[in-house]
């Protein structure tokens, strides 16, 4: 099959598509999954095409959504939870920190859960409360979970596809601002990479941004704006959230001696700390300024008519820039 | 795997005291006499409320709002819930309880911050007994529990009404709630708005029984009455209330209604149901039938109808100058209210803001 433009929306159906030609045992559940196609559309026409029993409107209840899936599992199946939205994960937090996140370990290794929940997340479409949050913390916190992010069009259709073979339970979160960017996906071309590398998706000298999902886009932007005042910055897609390409990413700060992290989640006891600390552990003599971060504020997250000011920018990114250089 | 449906749309469980076509019937258990002012004032609630949301829907459309969760077709079920709450009875809301807000005496232009986006609420719940919207499907079941516990508890005289949808009947926080207002036998009304839709999915996604069948495998009664029906809802809403009040506990009554409009407005429901539903459910108009109700008893003329139309007017005015008056917070706002007693983290975040923004200052 030759490559074709698709949107991230798109690519992502079009990966589960795959995943539900490929093996049998694979299930989508959700609310609206079905006749609807799911409220971002992301499940469109694949109830119709696999049917009722393999793509399932579930009642509404994500803790049952979860919990069902974890005896699907159990029993053999490869269940793909949606989460509508992301505030809406938490009636299910219990399932997925205690049960789904423990039951290899507690089995001995005996029960795996090749469960897959795709949580669409983070902020900027003018959503109400509860529909623009940034969970992922509390997931790459919790021990058993794999979390990972796609942030394009081809990321999105051989990400979900690799999550939904991974033997292990992950949480793939959708940056769900980012559903409609295009880019050209070639199936035939084969997985570009492993489900858990990050990826330079800029090459730089001087300064590394170590992002994911929907604030990839911003980074790039931002480095883009920096070029034309002469600077030369490095962006690094995490892609995986946890376990992290440590790798890759040190590799890249020991070049650039200046690391900031770019996320959309609170700023306060979050991946993007623990990225931080890391690295001014490995990378300690090499560093020319502390790693800095540029987050959503330690709040709720706010209405959407001041969300912009909630969020990183383009400009807060390059203050940070400036301030890391200035050192 | 089809699922079949096995709830008969109507039937002899369903409480009814005015048929679709406006005439007045009589229920065993369940009845109902007012004044012709009270009847003309219910359907003027009536088409007041219709009004809110047909403003608030254009308001949608002009981009003066961000979102809107229409509440067409369901004003009776409101109205009536609403009327029969009384001053010292406490309402928890979902998203779409517009018209119990109303009847609650809630300004309408209210309600708009949280759609418009420049609050998520922000409303002081014990002003009016009407606590914030609710978005997170079926929290708030157990709210109005704990709350039915502290009037109880404090010997109040109140109830307390939970709105809730036929979706949220599967959720576990609608389920404890059953289990712990029973238990403590809490002076609580689980009210739901049977609008036979959550999003896409049909009530046979939700329940193979009649949802008010439900209560009774929790140890309380359950009834389900014609939502689009005003004056049986406003009768079995106030008999539940009484119940409650007098300490025999919670009763669930299911309002079996129907969602005219799209779940929101970002929702298409062309794409899942049929249009051909909700012209049977045109026939069941919850205004239409009290409007002929009033016309055919002379309790009231065109006059009479002419005078609410212009009241309505007036009111979709007020709605509008009060959402173009509604104007973005300052953005250093977004720490406020975080915490009740401040945060040294905020506090430093704060400023961290405030130098940032300042930094812009003279640079334009
Ligand atoms: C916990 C949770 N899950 C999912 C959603 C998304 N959602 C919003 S409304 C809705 C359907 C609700 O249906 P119902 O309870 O029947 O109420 P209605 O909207 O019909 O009034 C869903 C799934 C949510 N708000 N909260
Ligand atoms: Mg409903």
């Amino acid at each position: 099959m030759a490559g074709s433009t698709l949107t991230l929306g798109k690519a992502l159906n079009e990966g589960l598509r795959k995943a539900l030609e490929d093996d049998p045992k694979v299930l989508i559940m959700g609310e609206d999954v079905g006749r609807l196609g799911g409220v971002f559309r992301v499940t469109d026409g694949l109830q119709k095409d696999f049917g009722e029993d393999r793509v399932i409107d579930t009642p509404l209840a994500e803790s049952g959504i979860v919990g069902t899936a974890v005896g699907l599992a159990i029993r053999g199946f490869r269940p793909v939870c949606e989460i509508q939205f992301d505030g809406f994960v938490f009636p299910a937090f219990d399932q997925i920190v205690s049960q789904v996140a423990k039951m290899h370990y507690r089995s001995a290794g005996n029960v795996k859960l090749p469960i897959t929940i795709r949580i669409p997340f983070g902020g900027g479409i003018g959503a109400v409360e509860h529909h623009s949050e940034s969970p992922e913390s509390y997931f790459c916190h919790t021990p058993g979970l794999k979390v990972v992010s796609c942030s394009n069009p081809v990321d999105a259709y051989w990400m979900i596809q690799q999550a939904i073979a991974s033997d292990d339970p992950i949480v793939f979160f959708e940056p769900k601002r980012r559903y409609w960017d295009k880019a050209e996906v070639d199936p035939s071309a084969g997985a570009p990479r492993s489900l858990w590398d990050a990826e330079v998706v800029r090459a730089g000298s001087e300064v590394t941004l170590l992002t994911y999902g929907p604030s990839v886009k911003v980074c790039l932007e931002a480095a883009a704006a920096a070029e034309t005042e002469g600077r030369d910055i490095e962006v690094v897609d995490l892609r995986s959230l946890s376990p992290i390409d440590w790798k890759t990413v040190i590799a890249s700060v020991r070049k650039t001696q200046h690391a900031i992290v770019v996320s959309e989640a609170p700023v306060y006891a979050s991946l993007a700390s623990e990225i931080a600390a890391r690295i001014s552990e490995k990378c300690f003599y090499e560093l020319e300024s502390p790693v800095l971060r540029v987050c959503g504020f330690s709040t709720p997250y706010p209405t959407s008519r001041i969300e912009e000011d909630y969020l990183p920018d383009l400009d807060r990114i390059l203050d940070a820039v400036d301030r890391s250089l200035a050192f | 795997m089809a699922v079949q449906s096995v709830q008969p749309s109507e039937g002899p469980e369903l409480v009814q005291l005015l048929t679709p076509e406006g005439e007045r019937v009589e229920h065993p258990d369940y009845s109902i006499d007012l004044t012709e002012d009270e009847y003309r004032e219910l359907y003027r609630d009536l088409v007041l409320v219709r009004r809110i949301d047909t403003e608030a829907t254009a308001l949608q459309r002009q981009g003066e709002l961000g979102l809107w969760a229409s509440l067409l077709g369901q004003e009776a079920a409101q109205v009536g819930a609403g009327r029969a709450l009384t001053g010292g009875d406490f309402a928890f809301p979902t998203y779409r309880e517009h018209g119990v807000a109303y009847c609650k005496g809630v300004d309408p232009v209210t309600l708009l911050g949280l759609f418009r986006g420049v609050n998520q609420g922000g409303w002081n719940p014990h002003d009016k007994g009407f606590q914030l919207y609710t978005i997170v499907i079926g929290s708030q079941t157990l709210h109005a529990t704990g709350y039915a516990m502290g009037l109880q508890r404090d010997g109040a005289d109140g109830a307390v009404m939970a709105f809730f949808g036929d979706g949220a009947s599967s959720q576990g926080d609608v389920n404890e709630a059953f289990v712990w207002s029973s238990v403590f036998q809490a002076p609580v009304v689980f009210f739901c708005q049977n609008n036979q839709w959550a999003i896409s999915e049909p009530l046979e996604r939700q329940s193979r029984i009649p949802l008010y069948e439900r209560a009774k495998g929790f140890g309380f009664p359950g009834v389900r009455v014609d939502g689009n029906d005003v004056l049986a809802v406003l009768a079995v809403s106030r008999a539940a209330l009484e119940r409650a009040r007098e300490g025999s506990g919670p009763t669930l009554v299911e309002a079996y209604t129907y969602r005219m409009g799209p779940h929101t407005t970002s929702d298409d429901p062309t794409r899942y149901r049929l249009a051909a539903e909700l012209e049977t459910w045109k026939l069941k108009d919850p205004i239409e039938r009290m409007k002929a109700y009033l016309s055919r008893t002379g309790m009231a003329d065109h006059d009479y109808f002419a005078e609410v139309d212009t009241a309505a007017d007036e009111l979709a005015a007020h709605i509008r100058a009060g959402c173009l008056a509604l104007d973005d917070p300052d953005p250093i706002t977004l720490f406020d209210n975080v915490y009740a007693g401040g945060s040294t983290l905020l506090d430093e975040e704060r400023e961290q803001l405030a130098a940032y923004l300042g930094s812009f200052e003279g640079a334009h």
